[in-house]
C-alpha cells in the first residue's frame, strides 16, 4: 500500500494572525508553523493502515524551502520520505496541478489529504485533485477501512453520514474522526534522529493556470463591548436579544 | 450569458441555502446584466419558489450520486455561462472545486460577500479561521463562487421562472451504500440559531436542557472541542477551528471558557451569548451579552423566559 499524505505547512491553531502593512500577506513574525490539524489526523491514519499491513508513507507539501521543517516534523512521524514541490502555493488549482503532475510519475494507491487547511480554508485541493486524476472522492472523511483493493468510507453530510464503497485509487479529504485525537502521535527522539536521514526530494513545480489572485487581507471588525446581564434578569436578555440584537 | 446556480435540496426539499444561493446569483446577474438559470434536481419540489428569489429560468436534471458525477453535469449545462454559484453546504463544498477543474473557472470558497466589482470579479472570503477576511479576484470567463451559508442572506422579489427540463451525463466513481440523516434536527452549519455547550455542563446526562433551550428556539445543538474529544457528545456537532464552522444569527455559548481555537469556529455569529461561572473566561471578550453565573440556574430559567416571550408573540 503505497500512500501519498498531502501536508500544508500552516500557521499554529492559537496563533495570532496579523496581516504586513500593505494588507498584501500573512505577516509570519513570531508565528510558529505546525502541520495542518486536518493533515495530522490524515497522516496518523496512514501509520495505522502501514502498521496493519505494510507499504510506504510520502508526504507532500507544495511549498517553499521555510516548509521543510513541518515535513521533516512528518518524517519524525512516522513517514518514510517526504518530497516538496518547490512553489508558493497562491492558487488551489495551480497547488492540485502540482500535485497531479507528482502522482502521474509515481504511482499511489491511496492519497489522504486534511479537509482544508487553517490558513485559506478554501477546501479545494483535495477534490480538485481527484477531479483532475478522475479518482473517486470522499469529503469530510470520517472513517475509512481498507479491503484488499476496495475502500470503505464514511462521510459527514449535511444533517448526518453517508457510506461509500469504491476501488482504489482513491483520494480523501479527512478530517477528526478518521482517528481520534489521542491516537496522534508526538515525534520521540528516535523518530526526530532518524527523520534527519530519510529522504526529502525536491521537485520543480509546473506552471499553473493560477485563475485567482489574492488582493488584499484585512482583519474582521472588532465587537463592541460585551453588555453584562445579572442572572437574575434573565427578561432583560430577552429583552435585549429581541429589541436590540433582533435575534429571536 | 446568464449567471447560472447550483440549487441543492434535501430529500427533494428546497431550503434556505437554495434560496439564498438563487438570491446571490440574482444579485451577480444584475450587476452584469445577465439572466440567472437555476439548475435543480428533477425530485425536488416546489421549484417554482426558485423564481421568487430571481431565477428567471428553471432547468431540472436527474442528479448523479457522487458529488463529481454532478460536478461534470453542472460543468456542461453551465457551459459558456458568466459565472456559477453554489452554496457553500457540504455537498457545495464536494462539488464547485471539482467543477472548477473540469472547466478551468476560478474559484472562491467560503465567500462571505457578494461582488465588490465584477471585472476582474471581486469577493471577500473568509480566511485563517475567521481571523482575517480575504479580498480575492478572479480573472476567468467562468468564475464560480462558493458562499457561506447565511452570511449573504435571502432577498424575495416577486418573479415566474420558466421551468424546463435537460438531461446531463455525470460519472459516478463511488458506489453510495448508506446515507443517515438525522430527521427532525437541524443541520449545524445553515441554523439560524445555536445553542453550544461544553465543559461547564459536568457530564452529558446534563445536556437535556440544552436541547430544551435549543428546542424553545428552534436551534442547532453544539458543543465545544473537550466535550467531543472526551466522547459526551459525537464529533458531527463540535464547532471550532478543527470542526464545524458556523455563522448563525445567534449563538449561544454555555459553560464554554473560549478558547481561540472555537472562536475561530464561531466568531462570524451575529449575536454572541455567553454564560459562564467563571467571569474571566475569555469568551466574554468575544460576546455580546455576556451572564456570570451558573448554567445550572441560567439557563433553566432562560428557557421558561424565552417560552413566555415567543408565547406573548
Amino acid at each position: 500500500m503505497d500512500i501519498l499524505v498531502c501536508i500544508s505547512h500552516v500557521p499554529d491553531t492559537t496563533a495570532k494572525i496579523n496581516f504586513t502593512a500593505d494588507g498584501s500577506s500573512l505577516d509570519a513574525a513570531g508565528v510558529q508553523f505546525v502541520i495542518n490539524p486536518y493533515d495530522e489526523f490524515g497522516l496518523t491514519k496512514a501509520l495505522h493502515i502501514k502498521e496493519a499491513q505494510g507499504g510506504t508513507i510520502t508526504v507532500l507539501n507544495v511549498g517553499g524551502p521555510e516548509t521543510e521543517p513541518t515535513l521533516r516534523k512528518a518524517l519524525a512521524i512516522g513517514a518514510d520520505k517526504a518530497v516538496r514541490i518547490n512553489a508558493t502555493p497562491t492558487d488551489a488549482i495551480t497547488v492540485a496541478q502540482n500535485i497531479k503532475n507528482h502522482i502521474s510519475a509515481n504511482a499511489y494507491d491511496l492519497i489522504i489529504c486534511g479537509q482544508e487547511s487553517i490558513d485559506y480554508n478554501g477546501q479545494q485541493v483535495p477534490a480538485m485533485l481527484a477531479a483532475m486524476l478522475r479518482y473517486p472522492f470522499v469529503n469530510a472523511c470520517v472513517g475509512l477501512e481498507l479491503d484488499g483493493n476496495t475502500a470503505k468510507t464514511k462521510a459527514e453530510i449535511d444533517g448526518g453520514h453517508a457510506a461509500y464503497s469504491n476501488a482504489l485509487p482513491m483520494v480523501i479529504g479527512g478530517k477528526k474522526g478518521l482517528v481520534e485525537e489521542k491516537d496522534l502521535r508526538i515525534p520521540n527522539m528516535r523518530g526526530i534522529m532518524s527523520a534527519r536521514s530519510k529522504p526529502l526530494g525536491v521537485e520543480e513545480p509546473v506552471a499553473g493556470t493560477a485563475p485567482t489572485k489574492s488582493a488584499s487581507f484585512e482583519k474582521p471588525a472588532g465587537k463592541a463591548a460585551v453588555k453584562m446581564v445579572a442572572p437574575d434578569q434573565i427578561d432583560e436578555l430577552v429583552r435585549l436579544l429581541n429589541e436590540e440584537a433582533k435575534a429571536i | 450569458m446568464s449567471v447560472f446556480v447550483y440549487v441543492e435540496d434535501w430529500d427533494g426539499a428546497l431550503k434556505k441555502a437554495s434560496f439564498e444561493a438563487v438570491s446571490y446569483a440574482k444579485t451577480w446577474a444584475d450587476m452584469l446584466g445577465r439572466s440567472v438559470v437555476a439548475l435543480v434536481s428533477d425530485s425536488a419540489t416546489g421549484v417554482d419558489a426558485l423564481g421568487n428569489y430571481g431565477a428567471d429560468e428553471i432547468r431540472t436534471f436527474s442528479p448523479a450520486v457522487s458529488g463529481f458525477g454532478v460536478a461534470e453535469q453542472v460543468k456542461s449545462m453551465s457551459e459558456g455561462g458568466s459565472g456559477l454559484v453554489i452554496s457553500g453546504t457540504n455537498f457545495g463544498k464536494t462539488i464547485a472545486p471539482a467543477v472548477a477543474a473540469l472547466s478551468g473557472g476560478g474559484l472562491s470558497t467560503n465567500t462571505i460577500s457578494t461582488p465588490l466589482q465584477t471585472a476582474p470579479l471581486q469577493v471577500k472570503r473568509g480566511a485563517f479561521s475567521s481571523k482575517g477576511i480575504e479580498t480575492i479576484e478572479i480573472h476567468s470567463e467562468f468564475p464560480i463562487i462558493s458562499f457561506t451559508p447565511n452570511s449573504i442572506g435571502i432577498e424575495e422579489r416577486s418573479g415566474a421562472g420558466q421551468i424546463s427540463s435537460v438531461s446531463a451525463q455525470g460519472s459516478d466513481l463511488l458506489e453510495l451504500v448508506e446515507k443517515s440523516v438525522t430527521t427532525g434536527k437541524i443541520a449545524l452549519p445553515e441554523a439560524d440559531v445555536v445553542v453550544s455547550a461544553g465543559r461547564g455542563l459536568k457530564g452529558p446526562e446534563n445536556w437535556g436542557m440544552v436541547e430544551e433551550l435549543a428546542d424553545v428556539l428552534g436551534a442547532a445543538t453544539a458543543c465545544s472541542k473537550p466535550v467531543s474529544d472526551i466522547g459526551w457528545r459525537p464529533h458531527s456537532e463540535h464547532v471550532g477551528q478543527t470542526g464545524i464552522q458556523v455563522n448563525p444569527n445567534l449563538y449561544i455559548a454555555i459553560g464554554i471558557s473560549g478558547a481561540i481555537q472555537h472562536l475561530a469556529g464561531v466568531s462570524a455569529s451575529k449575536t454572541i451569548v455567553v454564560v459562564n461561572t467563571d467571569a474571566e473566561a475569555p469568551f466574554f471578550k468575544a460576546a455580546d451579552y455576556g451572564i456570570v453565573g451558573d448554567a445550572f440556574e441560567v439557563v433553566p430559567k432562560l428557557v421558561d423566559a424565552l417560552r413566555a416571550f415567543k408565547a406573548a408573540q
